[in-house]
């Protein structure tokens, strides 16, 4: 299991381990810090970063980080809230350069704008698409497209 | 997925170092699927190279939170259709981590058989057409001939070749057929030879040598850097596997390397594919071996579906099964990142429970989206030609990389 003694306490708003599995929520402002200690502990893969909406509860989304340590083994999962209107989190890019479409595609489907990335332009879907798909609140069937009128 | 193409560069350059850019793709017969990379070229070398993806994009994490647990295996299949019972496991490992379901070791045994004729399955095609690639067109031939005995045996165990949805929630949908074990032996037993009949076309072969020794070659921090896993990071030398790190679905019991190489380059990533296969073949004589005897599928009745002769027979189970397909299982709240072994590296579910019928979230960290994303570090600087060499050896499957 992991040491308890693996971020500081400052930068951490909760700890919980259930079904074998770290969770540490990090204070938002502080995430590159957080990052930043996680790699020199040998945690060198960044193995994805993606969202969860929450919709309706505020705030509503969770920006989930998962890393990994290939040398002692371990993996840890770091959570951001981030509110709705303009949510907005520092891009992990400059830290780890696995980021970088990871973090378009949560810009794209979920329009969480990571600040400070290099190219955040969307990845998924086409450039003149509006709205974000992965949203509770965007509809699964018939969005701005009527298919009778083809 | 962008729809503009990229402007000439501006500053003046004398006619001899004029940059062209050119669009490789999404129809380019190479890329494998619809992927496009705009290419900066300066002469026949590529100065910069932006891969474009989303042509493939189906919206799959969308739709998963719109369908019940069960229903969304169907859908795992569609993620990577070369290996689908790769996703039908890891998504089904997510979901049983969330109920505590303890799986029986028959069915546990049958899962890593079909994962790892899976694995053969994908590294066939793949070794196929990426010899296509390059110019060896016998090989394709001869490794479609073992992969089309392979979903052979998938029609046999699902009566489905490609989209088998076999692996379900709580086990497997149905007993193995009678026979089985007979089909799956010759194959297995006859594979090692059909393996050394591709080396002898390849592992001499001055062209292939030619174009793939020294090809491809980035730094092993570089490479973990950008999030490359699977045969690639162990072609660099790191014995990467999640089947050894944080075995699955009893993958424990059984005995099997992980083939690395140092070399780091294009023939390494097919050094350790094609030794992948033989161990591959290893594993399945020994789930064939010491398949143990008993159900297979777990002793939950209100998560999984029962048997067919059961629902037709005994109310209980008709009551179950009613309450199954029309309301759904409910898993309890939480979260949980479950990694696989896929054939192309590093396969994880992150999936997300609120308790209801429905998955909240349903992320797929997949292998071909974080392997594509090292492609302009490997083939800046290079040539055409080599680009192709390249992007064959990280073998991804764009509706992997979509989703």
């Amino acid at each position: 299991m992991l040491p308890e003694n693996l971020l500081d306490p400052s930068l951490v708003l909760n700890t919980s381990t259930a079904l074998d599995e770290l969770t540490l929520e990090i204070v938002p402002e502080k995430i590159l810090e957080a990052l930043r200690a996680l790699k020199t502990q040998k945690f060198e893969r960044f193995v994805s970063v993606t969202a969860v909406d929450r919709y309706p509860m505020e705030p509503r989304f969770e920006v989930v980080y998962h890393m990994q340590s290939v040398a002692r083994n371990l993996r840890v999962r770091l959570k951001c809230r981030a509110t709705g209107d303009n949510p907005k989190i520092a891009s992990a890019t400059v830290v780890y350069a696995a980021a970088n479409w990871y973090e378009r595609e949560a810009f794209d489907l979920f329009g969480i704008n990571f600040e400070g990335h290099p190219n955040l332009t969307r990845i998924m879907m086409p450039d003149f698409w509006q709205g974000h798909p992965l949203r509770r609140d965007y509809p699964v069937h018939g969005h701005k497209y009527d298919y009778k009128s083809e | 997925m962008s729809h503009t193409i990229p402007a000439e560069p501006e500053e003046k350059q004398s006619s001899h170092t004029r940059r062209m850019t050119l669009n490789m793709g999404p129809q380019h017969p190479s890329t494998h699927g619809v992927l496009r990379v705009v290419l900066e070229l300066d002469g026949e070398s590529i100065f910069k190279a932006t891969p474009d993806i989303g042509f493939l994009h189906t919206g799959i994490e969308k739709q998963c939170e719109a369908l019940n647990w069960h229903q969304v295996i169907t859908l795992t299949d569609r993620v990577d259709y070369l290996a689908n019972l790769s996703n039908n496991l890891c998504y089904s490992l997510a979901v049983e981590k969330l109920l505590q379901m303890e799986i029986p070791p028959k069915a546990q045994y049958l899962r890593v058989l079909l994962a790892e004729l899976t694995r053969i399955n994908s590294h066939l095609v793949w070794l196929g057409t990426h010899a296509l690639d390059i110019g060896a067109m016998t090989v394709f031939f001869l490794c479609f001939r073992e992969r089309e005995d392979i979903l052979r045996l998938f029609e046999m165990f699902s009566g489905q070749r490609l989209m088998t949805s076999y692996i379900r929630i709580g086990g497997l949908a149905l007993e193995p057929p009678r026979g089985w074990e007979k089909r799956v032996k010759t194959f297995i037993d006859g594979l090692p030879s059909k393996i050394d009949e591709y080396e002898s076309l390849l592992n001499t072969n001055p062209i292939w040598l030619k174009r793939t020794k020294g090809v491809g070659k980035i730094s092993v921090e570089e490479m973990l850097e950008i999030g490359l896993t699977g045969p690639c990071i162990r072609g660099a030398g790191i014995p990467f596997d999640a089947r050894k790190m944080t075995p699955y679905s009893s993958y424990e019991k059984f005995q099997f390397e992980v083939p690395t190489s140092t070399d780091n380059d294009v023939y390494a990533r097919y050094e350790c594919r094609v030794r992948e296969m033989r161990e591959s073949a290893k594993i399945v004589q020994q789930a064939m071996a010491g398949i143990p005897e008993g159900p297979v599928q777990a002793d939950a009745p209100k998560a999984v579906l029962p048997e067919r002769e059961r629902m037709k027979t005994q109310m209980e189970s008709l009551i179950y099964h009613f309450k199954i397909v029309t309301e759904g299982i409910s898993v309890p709240a939480g979260e949980v990142f479950q990694v696989v072994e896929s054939p192309r590296g590093e396969l994880g579910y992150y999936v997300v429970s609120d308790g209801t019928a429905k998955p909240l979230r349903v992320h797929m960290r997949t292998p071909s989206f974080g392997n594509l994303q090292g492609l302009p570090n490997m083939i800046e600087s290079r040539g055409i030609a080599d680009s192709i060499a390249i992007m064959g050896s990280l073998d991804f499957v764009l509706g992997d990389c979509d989703r």
